[in-house]
């Protein structure tokens, strides 16, 4: 984010950022009175995604995409699934099949929401930003935490089991054919979940308590890296919090509406996707606003200010003790997005204990047929954000095009915006220092930002981290160690 | 049910080309229909993966390397906190660490079985080399595991 001339700017970059999933660069441009003057977080992984799919036969599709992420594999499964219901013709799908898919994706949202709040940000908001690094992690959590590391692993546990339950097995699950389910749940598949869900429940519960808790106990935590945005979310056709299926709402930092219940199939009409030279990812931006202020957040933080409650009772209970916080608007709180993670990851298991005594979850009736299309939009809201999955085939069903807007493209300016705020109040001088990296990490994993990368072959994971003058010039460069020693290179 | 006292646990995208050959391996060796060996896959290491460690007696990882030697390299690990903790994915040896501290017991003894590969980008199909190593390692993992009922 920028209004000067970045020409006359020196480069500070930071790669990769660490505890988020796969690579970032953050590229710092300082004007000459040090003040950073923009900020560029560069997510390298996202190239190639609609290429991978283009030519494929789109039945196969949903299968695919399940290999772009290894943290929400599911949230592109039911994206893409509801896209090809669509080229199916196929506009609504059974009560059955809904319910099985609603819970499916309840139990990716937990076990993902959990992953966050437990394991990578809870070190951060327990120990302090700028505590010991090598005691600032999740097993830090289970050394000094070991009751709240448990309630983590489990709750991912049980999330991990939803899901393993509903499509066979843990990765390359078959839980969806065109236009429905691949498989009913069983009575004893649904009770052995049953077994579980009111321990899940009170986990989930003590989450949102402390996040409450911190957040409230730390008023300095409340303007790191945080600004007044607009918000993009799925709302229910009754404005209640919406994972899986809605219309879009966009509001103003102050709560307005810029558009309300908008059909997804349309988006192509009200977002935008801009490219800068300088980064794969796209900068998408509301077309009812202009390209400079049209930017806009999602993710647990947007969809929990922008729906007018929560169907579940103790998740809206939560919602309004957070609305309390803010006066009854808005949160714009950076880090208040842990604080929603947790509220939607009661919903989550609230949600799916309705769902498991619902007698239409047992039923046999799974699958609709219709008339093929050309075309087909699947949005959801999947744990980091609204994810659309946008195909045309060809006579052949092959993938003609694809286009993705993934939660962390949205996420793009907000997260350079963040990382901007933070980098102004902690940079000291021409030097990278731990604090400021450590900073700079907190506000980014605030987004919980997917980079697409689940290869994890032991040795690719080294740390980079740079100064460049404007001229290219190499000024300083750090790099961090396996063991996260951190040594000057230059 | 009781649970089998071995658990090969494969893991990696199947997507990226020669990450796939942990769950490969175990898809090839699921074939066989072993009985009293539990196996598992997923598309990288998580600390509830210690609740799938929770009652074995051998665990055994299986992971594509880049810089292990051809066509395999072998191993006992010992329990490590290292720089894992700091993304969303775990080594082996960070989950054996977080054993003891999650379940308050002993780890089953633990090894790791890396496989060399090559390419690991997006799309990426399987290298001929990495077939010839899943081969090698599928005979690797018999011996081992007849090794182990002795």
């Amino acid at each position: 984010m920028t209004d000067g001339k970045p020409e006359n700017l020196r480069r500070i970059a930071v790669d990769p950022v660490t505890r988020v999933e796969g690579h970032g660069k953050i590229t710092l441009l300082l004007d000459e009175a040090n003040h950073v003057h923009e900020a560029r977080f560069h997510i390298v992984e996202f190239r190639g995604f609609e290429k991978f799919i283009q030519g494929r036969p789109y039945w196969e599709v949903p299968y695919f995409v399940q290999r772009l992420c290894g943290i929400c594999p599911v949230s592109h499964h039911l994206a893409a699934a509801k896209a090809v219901d669509q080229l199916v013709g196929v506009d609504q799908v059974t009560p059955t099949t809904e319910k099985l898919r609603r819970l499916l994706h309840f139990g990716q949202t937990l076990q993902s929401h959990a992953l966050h709040f437990f394991h990578l940000s809870s070190p951060d908001l327990l120990f302090g930003f700028g505590s010991n690094l090598e005691h600032r992690n999740i097993v830090g959590v289970i050394e000094d935490f070991p009751d709240l590391a448990l309630k983590g692993v489990k709750l991912r546990k049980y999330g991990q089991q939803v899901i393993e339950t509903i499509s066979g097995k843990r990765i390359h699950g078959a839980a969806t054919v065109p236009g429905g389910m691949n498989k009913s749940l069983t009575v004893e598949e649904r009770d052995r979940l049953l077994g579980d869900i009111d321990d899940v429940l009170g986990w989930a519960s003590d989450a949102v308590a402390l996040n409450e808790k911190i957040h409230m106990e730390h008023p300095e935590n409340h303007g790191f890296g945080s600004f007044k945005s607009n918000y993009l979310s799925m709302v229910g056709g009754d404005g209640a919090l919406e994972l899986y299926h809605g219309g879009l709402r966009a509001s103003k930092p102050d709560g307005s509406n810029i558009f309300d219940q908008f059909d997804y199939r349309g988006y192509t009409g009200k977002i935008r996707e801009e490219v800068k030279p300088w980064s794969y990812m796209k900068f998408p931006y509301l077309t009812d606003l202009d390209r400079s202020d049209g930017w806009y957040r999602v993710g647990p933080l947007a969809r929990v200010n922008n729906c007018d409650f929560i169907s579940t009772p103790l998740a809206e209970a939560a919602r309004q003790r957070f609305k309390a916080f803010a006066g009854g608007g808005f949160v714009h709180d950076t880090l208040a997005y842990h604080w929603a993670r947790m509220i939607e990851a009661l919903h989550c298991a609230e949600s799916i204990k309705e769902l498991l005594h619902d007698p239409d979850l047992l039923g046999s009736d799974l699958v609709v047929k219709g008339e093929k299309r050309e075309e087909g939009i699947g949005v959801i809201e999947a744990p980091r954000g609204t994810l659309f999955h946008h195909y045309e085939v060809n006579e052949d069903g092959t993938i003609k095009k694809a286009n993705l807007i993934v939660s962390t493209t949205s996420n793009n300016t907000a997260m350079n915006e963040s990382v901007r705020s933070v980098a102004n109040e902690y940079l000291d001088g021409n030097e990278i220092t731990e604090g400021l990296l450590n900073h700079l990490e907190v506000a980014i994993r605030a987004y919980d930002p997917c980079l697409s990368c689940a290869t994890h072959a032991l040795g690719k994971m080294p740390l980079e981290i740079e100064l460049l003058a404007a001229d290219g010039v190499q000024l300083d460069r750090v790099a961090k160690g396996s063991n996260g020693t951190i040594v000057r290179t230059i | 049910m009781s649970t089998p006292k071995v658990l090969i646990f494969g893991y990696g995208n199947p997507g990226r080309g020669d990450d796939a050959l942990g769950p490969l391996l175990i898809s090839e060796i699921e074939k066989l229909g072993l009985a009293e060996v539990e196996l598992q896959t997923d598309m990288q290491l998580q600390v509830e993966h210690v609740m799938d460690m929770q009652g074995r007696d051998i665990v055994l990882f299986v992971d594509a390397d880049v810089s292990c030697d051809e066509p395999f390299e072998f191993g006992e690990l010992k329990a490590e906190k290292d720089s894992s903790y700091t993304s969303h994915a775990m080594t082996p040896q960070a989950l054996l660490h977080s054993y003891s501290h999650v379940l308050n017991a002993t780890s089953p003894k633990t090894f790791l079985l890396r496989i060399r590969g090559e390419r690991f980008e997006l799309g990426d199909e399987l290298s001929s080399s990495a077939i010839e190593h899943m081969e090698a390692s599928k005979r690797f993992v018999l011996e081992f595991l007849n090794r182990s009922d002795e």
